[in-house]
């Protein structure tokens, strides 16, 4: 047998996935397609927050494989609720325990987890996301991006980027797929100056780990925005739904970053030398078609580098204003570390 | 497989599942063309096919990787393009299906 090597922080995972009798949160035999990319984000945080977990999920994907009546592939409590209420259904189950706390009739720790997908967060559920976080729940949201309604068979969502062919952006001689760039829901959902935004992928495993621990340590709402390459929509092979995630980080199309209170940021992986934006464009048949448009072209990476370089100069900003206001930086962003010594 | 359907009076308020994990019941291994055979002599045990599985077919323990569960498998193939060792190697179905078949 070969040497182990271990990696700690998957040993770690993996030692948590006793409550589930060493099986995944999310049971085999779900009907997602081969090669998805939910589970692996769905997993990833229900075994980093290590805790009794409620769930709530938006009608989407995530919903229909893994709910088909009366089977279900949830080994943690899960709600299902129409599209647009998934935050608004989780905050309420929060208040309801709450209450139930308060009266003494339940003492047992409970987290509280929402998924959506882009339609469910960008779009049809947004309202209820907002309005939930303006309330100040204790939950966290997790966004699993995959640019567009791939449920029912890829329709234009606004997370779609620019030149995208989608059942209704057509390509054509009128039109060449989505007209306008996506909307920054990470941003919007950091100017609600919650006290945890962030923006992560299923490839950097580490990365989302740390960051679904160190939101557990807030209290109020969080935001957890991880792309998921769609094998069946954006037309690649299933074996490469994590080297996608992987390339959207390369090539800055998908920067990893994570946001305190609205006002802290750090960018917490700057590739050195980014991979051309062609790269991942080439690797998508639904996209490729944009290498034979330059203005499109253009147009795509005039929008990944403000978007950087905007991010970089937040960085820097929230440097300065953490040492005006008296902050230690490093402080805030590391990772929890009183649970290793307690146990 | 044993698809049983409950009577209207059986179904509970809500339609509730009231058992955890039950959709183990489909064997979904019956969707694979490609089967993943890990050769353990350069499996190393780092665990990175187990957490980027999405079908839960990859039985893990902190310590060990066991074989593959091929009840639940799609053949995805994940987690040979991300085996950093090279031990994992997909061949068609048909031809082990094919060789258990003879032997």
């Amino acid at each position: 047998m070969a040497k182990k090597v271990n990696i700690q922080v998957l040993s770690e995972l993996a030692a948590h996935q006793e409550p589930y009798d060493g099986r995944m949160p999310l049971a085999a035999g779900h009907r997602m397609c081969i090669g998805c990319g939910i589970p692996p984000i769905v997993n990833e945080v229900l075994l980093a927050i290590n805790k009794p977990t409620v769930v709530s999920t938006a009608t989407g994907c995530l919903e229909v494989t893994t709910g088909v009546y009366p089977y279900t592939a949830w080994n943690v409590p899960w709600i299902h609720v129409n599209f647009q209420s998934a935050a608004a259904v989780i905050g309420g189950a929060e208040a309801a325990y709450n209450v139930l706390k308060k009266k003494g009739l339940y003492d047992k720790d409970v987290e509280f987890v929402a998924f959506g997908g882009d339609g469910g967060s960008y779009d049809i559920g947004f309202q209820s996301l907002s309005a939930t976080v303006e309330r100040g729940h204790n939950f966290l949201y997790v966004c699993y991006n995959n640019e567009g309604y791939q449920n029912t068979g890829y329709q234009k969502s606004s997370a779609t980027p620019v030149g995208a062919y989608t059942k209704t952006t057509p390509v054509g001689k009128a039109k060449v797929g989505k007209e306008g760039p996506r909307k920054d829901l990470t941003m919007i959902m950091a100017a609600h100056g919650m006290p945890y935004v962030a923006q992560a992928s299923p490839h950097i495993y580490r990365d989302l780990y740390n960051k679904v621990k160190k939101a557990m340590t807030f209290k109020g709402p969080k935001f957890i925005n991880a792309i998921q390459p769609c094998t069946l929509s954006w037309r690649f092979a299933p074996e490469d739904t994590l080297r996608l995630a992987k390339l959207a980080v390369e090539t800055r199309y998908w920067p990893v970053y994570e946001v305190i209170d609205g006002k802290y940021w750090k960018v917490n992986i700057k590739p050195k030398r980014p991979k051309p934006i062609e790269d991942y464009i080439a690797a998508q048949p639904r996209w490729k078609h944009v290498l034979k448009y330059p203005e499109i072209l253009e147009q795509i990476q005039k929008e990944i580098d403000d978007k950087w370089n905007h991010l970089l100069a937040l960085e820097e900003a929230s440097k300065i204003l953490a040492e005006r206001e008296g902050v230690d930086y490093d402080a805030l962003f590391a990772l929890p570390k009183e649970e290793e010594s307690t146990k | 497989m044993g698809y049983e359907l409950k009577k209207w009076n059986e179904i509970p308020i809500g339609a509730i599942v009231d058992e955890a994990g039950s959709s183990m019941i489909n064997d979904t291994g019956s969707w694979r063309i490609l089967r993943p055979i890990t050769h353990f002599d350069k499996c190393t045990h780092c665990l990175i096919c187990w957490i980027f599985c999405p079908d839960d077919s990859i039985p893990s323990s902190p310590e060990e990787r066991y074989e593959t569960d091929f009840d639940y498998c799609k053949g995805c193939g994940i987690c040979a393009v991300e085996c950093p060792y090279d031990a994992i190697e997909m061949v068609p179905e048909m031809e082990v299906k094919l060789k258990e078949l003879e032997g």
